[in-house]
């Protein structure tokens, strides 16, 4: 059973600090008495709230609904009652709030009665609408909605279903505890993602620091289900496309999605998600977070989603003294916690407490010696210093040209870098500044596009308008002209008067006319003027009709 | 001697030919200056530039009767892309002219009398309504022109600024400690 690997470009050895907390089995935590549920724990749109403050809800109550295409449902933790729908504090780089349901737990915990889904017998896209209905979104760090990825789309079935069980990124463990101790049930998740995708082939890719793991799939997989493949440690082995090329040697071409080359990759947390909301018809409530650095006891957790992140480090045993702040996610990856008030969302699998000796405040930044060690450590193959001068500059037509939308953000070129720039938050600055840009773009042709409706409306009404006065003259003229002698006869009268009067003030002449001053002969002769215009116009309008 | 004459002159009549029916065949019928203008030029329709909206403005420029900033909206970065389009030297922003924060026009409800005055003025139909019912601004189509703000005889329609939400959110531009060196 050996299989070809293949090495990707670069990559580095970070220190693993992973026996931090992968010691101790997954806990679970008391339940507490406030959880703080946010709409946008996904990519895509925010669900759309189903519930308003001082609603009574139970665990697993759909309280938001899955808005649009890339969505999925958001549900309640635990029972209790809907204190507010309102902004709160969310784990995000920018310290925003965002729009979130406040449940006040009524300590009793009741649940709605879940029914298992018979997914062998349910139509695919029924069962695609259940698991979006089930809240599943991605664990691995994208959190993008797993019902979409499930969709093996036109006609071919899948070529290779990967699973990844890397956990490349230092500290974290959640992945580790969860295949050690879940193997059996990931693997069930594994079947209905196959039955799903049709996939031909199932690799389950861990790196070879998690022994444990690898043993305990082996142990439970059933020989054919899937391929248990030990692949080196190296970060970002665990990302997305970097783990499709260590397995299979294929490379995604630029921009493509993975199923373009035949392949698609689940966390294999997402895997056991996935066997809880069909096996067991639980929607997605929790998920393992690893809290480990300074702590008094590091370790795994099943959290429920809502859970503070200060609740989450009490239930720990507590920072120790000396902690410098908090990490979401990993050190290479992750982003520095703004409020501990924030809860842990699908997106959040790792809180690092950090302590000074192991992160250092960032040294101040030299300029770049153009040596080239971000280009040899880059996974992406790209080419960090020159996307780096470019996004300083704010030159993005140029960074796109050299493909800055390949980079995954890794961070392997900021860790490498001698000079200590990091060249990660340029990637970032200019990528969000690119949508930015297409967004607005996108906005104004939108805006012409409307504008120009609106002129072309405008236009065409008053063409109507004219079309509809010019029948009804036409008809008018008709009707006069027609048959009716009467109206004939009337019509010749009327003529017949006009002519008369017309004749009668040609006789008149004015009084008063003679010897006056030069001032009031001109009033006069302007007045005549403006009169002799009038009747001309009169006339000419009488003539038409 | 004759030969080659003739020769070069059928070739020479040939080419004139192909060409001739090229120029039929693949004639550009719209000025494209004024299209390529027109893309640069962030159509809120707001008329701030002197002219009744973006592409007049744009047919302005390209016949060389008005100058490239005079576009408040599209700002000193607008002005940038137009000089870079046109080959001229980029300038700043006209005398007067200030670029706004992104704003929507909200109309108060307790307010609006439903004249529909409002509709009429908006050049890009982002407000429904009908006489004598409430008027609803369209957000997501507002450009915030404010051309909607003079012709309300009640003065309900006021401009929000367009607050920083996550999903337009940006990465700031780094900002980080350098290390002095000699």
């Amino acid at each position: 059973m050996t299989r070809k690997l293949y090495a990707f470009n670069g990559g580095i050895h970070p220190e693993g600090h992973k026996d931090v907390s992968n010691a101790a089995p997954i806990r679970s935590m008391p339940l507490l008495a406030r959880y703080v549920v946010p709409l946008r724990q996904h990519i895509g749109s925010p669900a759309r709230a189903l519930v308003q403050a001082g609603d009574t809800v139970l665990r697993g109550q759909r309280i938001a609904a899955a808005e649009g295409y890339v969505s999925t449902a958001v549900h309640a933790p635990t029972s209790g009652r809907v204190t507010a729908v309102e902004l709160h504090p969310v784990p995000h780089p920018s310290g925003l709030y965002d729009v979130c349901v406040v449940i006040e737990s009524d300590g009793l915990d009741q649940g709605l009665e879940f029914q298992p889904l018979d997914w062998k017998a349910l139509e695919p896209s029924a069962l695609r609408n259940r698991l979006r209905d089930a809240g599943l979104a991605g664990l691995g760090g994208a959190v993008f909605p797993s019902y979409i990825k499930l969709n093996p789309g036109a006609a071919r079935g899948l070529d290779t279903l990967i699973l990844n069980g890397a956990e490349c990124e230092p500290w974290i463990t959640c992945d580790d505890r969860l295949m050690r101790e879940r193997a059996g049930e990931i693997l069930q998740g594994v079947a209905v993602m196959r039955h799903m995708l049709g996939a031909r082939e199932v690799l389950i890719g861990i790196e070879d620091n998690k022994p444990e793991a690898i043993a305990a799939l082996r142990a439970a997989v059933v020989a054919g289900e899937a391929e248990i493949v030990t692949v080196p440690t190296v970060y970002p082995g665990g990302a997305g496309k970097q783990l499709t090329y260590t397995l299979t040697g294929r490379e995604n071409p630029a921009g493509a999605r993975s199923t373009d080359i035949g392949v698609q990759v689940f966390n294999v947390g997402t895997a056991h998600a996935l066997y809880r909301a069909v096996v067991l018809g639980e929607p997605m409530l929790s998920r393992i977070v690893t809290v480990t650095g300074h702590v008094a006891r590091p370790g795994n957790f099943e959290v429920l989603l809502g859970t503070p992140v200060r609740d989450l480090i009490q239930a720990a045993g507590g920072a120790l003294a000396g902690a410098s702040g908090e990490v979401v996610g990993g050190p290479m990856m992750g982003f520095d916690l703004m409020d501990l008030a924030a809860p842990i969302t699908k997106a959040v699998n790792c809180i690092i407490v950090k302590d000074r000796a192991h992160f250092p405040a960032r040294a101040p930044a030299l300029p770049c010696i153009r040596c080239g060690a971000c280009a040899r450590a880059c996974p992406a193959k790209l080419q960090p210093f020159e996307l780096y001068w470019f996004s300083r500059a704010k030159d993005f037509g140029k960074t796109q040209a050299y493909k800055l939308f390949d980079c995954i953000e890794c961070g392997c070129c900021s860790f490498v870098c001698p000079s200590h720039i990091p060249l990660v938050d340029f990637y970032r600055f200019a990528k969000s500044e690119i949508w930015e840009r297409e967004q607005h773009k996108s906005g104004a042709d939108q805006a012409r596009a409307r504008h120009e409706f609106k002129e072309f409306r405008l236009e065409r009404e008053k063409q109507e308008k004219a079309e509809k006065l010019a029948a009804k003259v036409a008809e008018n003229r008709a009707r006069d002209a027609s048959a009716d002698p009467q109206a004939q006869a009337k019509h010749a009268l009327v003529q017949a008067a006009m002519e008369r009067a017309k004749k009668a003030r040609e006789g008149i002449a004015p009084l008063n006319t003679e010897h006056l001053p030069a001032a009031a002969e001109k009033e006069i002769a302007e007045i005549e003027a403006r009169r002799h215009a009038t009747e001309a116009a009169n006339q000419e309008t009488a003539g038409r009709e | 001697m004759l030969s080659a004459i003739l020769v070069m002159a059928g070739i020479g009549l040939v080419l004139g030919g192909v060409l001739g029916w090229a120029a039929i065949k693949y004639r550009v019928a719209d000025d494209p200056l004024v299209e390529k203008i027109d893309a640069i030029l962030p159509q809120t329709q707001c008329g701030q530039c002197g002219f009744p909206g973006c592409k007049p403005y744009a047919e302005a420029i390209a016949k060389g009767d008005a100058d490239i900033n005079l576009c408040p909206p599209g700002g000193e970065e607008g002005a940038k892309r137009l000089a870079e389009l046109l080959g001229v030297e980029a300038k700043p922003l006209g005398e007067g002219l200030e670029p706004k924060p992104k704003s929507v026009a909200v109309i108060d409800d307790q307010t609006c009398i439903g004249c529909t005055l409002c509709i009429q003025a908006c050049p890009v139909d982002a407000i429904v309504g009908a006489a004598k019912q409430l008027h609803v601004i369209v957000a997501s189509q507002c450009t915030g022109c404010e051309l909607c703000l003079p012709p309300c005889p009640v003065d309900c329609i006021r401009m929000e600024v367009v607050k920083e939400d996550l999903a337009s959110w940006k990465w700031r531009y780094p900002i980080h400690a350098m290390r002095r060196v000699a």
